[in-house]
């Protein structure tokens, strides 16, 4: 502590090290929060349902997508990924995930939101296995936060089914 | 800087980073704002090293006095190592 330079550097270090102290404490002060979003996801009609000539099925859907997720916005969340997943179970495959819509929820105030879209990433099997198919649609969400931990949960709505017959 | 003003300094650097840094987590998790604490902490940080890093007058109040140069030769040191006891280079 004798020079200037000398000074300058143990306050820094000590500074910075006191910084990412707060920074680990801010991070699991999320776990203080316990969230309660909520999700409501309806298959407003099947545009179309076809067999693609390589023999995938490929169905095109108009959904209302409505959410609630500002319960998991704290003071540490910079931003919430969600996206909307089919899932269904083939004999080939025993969790099917087919990405349908998604978006990025940079604040609080934009969290309540519902959304009438058809299907923004193509619904596509592996597979000719959509006639008649029973599945999930499940919202995923990712919270990022300012610092720390990420945290990822999801709600799954089931009891959605595909028709019998290529439309 | 005396050998007391750097005591002083480092003690006042250390008392002032942790009290600025609790008061920041303090005020930014009650008003939920990770801003407000970045922003009062990045200030109390600013703060202290105005305080400690600059050679300021209160840190140099116990000056060491050191012996007067006509003392010291009155008193040299030893000179040579073969000279075993003090008493025989204090009458030298």
């Amino acid at each position: 502590m004798h020079s200037i330079g000398y000074r300058a550097n143990a306050l820094l270090t000590f500074a910075v090290t006191i910084l990412a102290l707060m920074c680990a404490i801010v991070s699991l002060s999320d776990n203080l929060n316990s969230p309660s979003p909520t999700a409501q996801v309806q298959v407003l009609n099947i545009n179309w349902f076809q067999k693609k000539p390589d023999g995938d099925d490929e169905v095109s859907l108009t959904l209302n997508i409505s959410s609630n997720l500002q319960s998991l916005f704290t003071w540490n969340t910079k931003q919430v990924f969600v996206f909307v997943a089919a899932e269904y179970e083939t004999s080939k495959n025993a969790l099917n995930q087919v990405s349908l819509w998604d978006g990025i929820i940079p604040s609080k105030e934009h969290a309540k939101f519902w959304i009438h879209t058809t299907n923004k990433y193509r619904f596509v099997d592996q597979g000719s296995n959509l006639r008649g198919r029973d599945f999930n649609l499940t919202l995923h969400w990712h919270v990022m936060p300012k610092t720390g931990k990420m945290f990822a949960e999801k709600i799954v709505m089931s009891g959605y089914r595909l028709p019998e017959a290529y439309r | 800087m005396d050998w007391q003003g750097q005591k002083l300094a480092e003690q006042l650097m250390q008392i002032m980073l942790v009290s600025f840094a609790v008061v920041a987590f303090i005020s930014g998790f009650v008003l939920g704002s990770f801003q407000i604490m970045l922003l009062i902490y990045a200030s109390g940080v600013l703060l202290t090293s105005l305080i400690t890093v600059p050679n300021w007058p209160f840190f140099n109040r116990h000056p060491l006095k050191w012996l007067d140069p006509s003392e010291a030769e009155k008193h040299p040191k030893p000179v040579s190592a073969n000279t075993s006891s003090k008493k025989k280079t204090g009458k030298k």
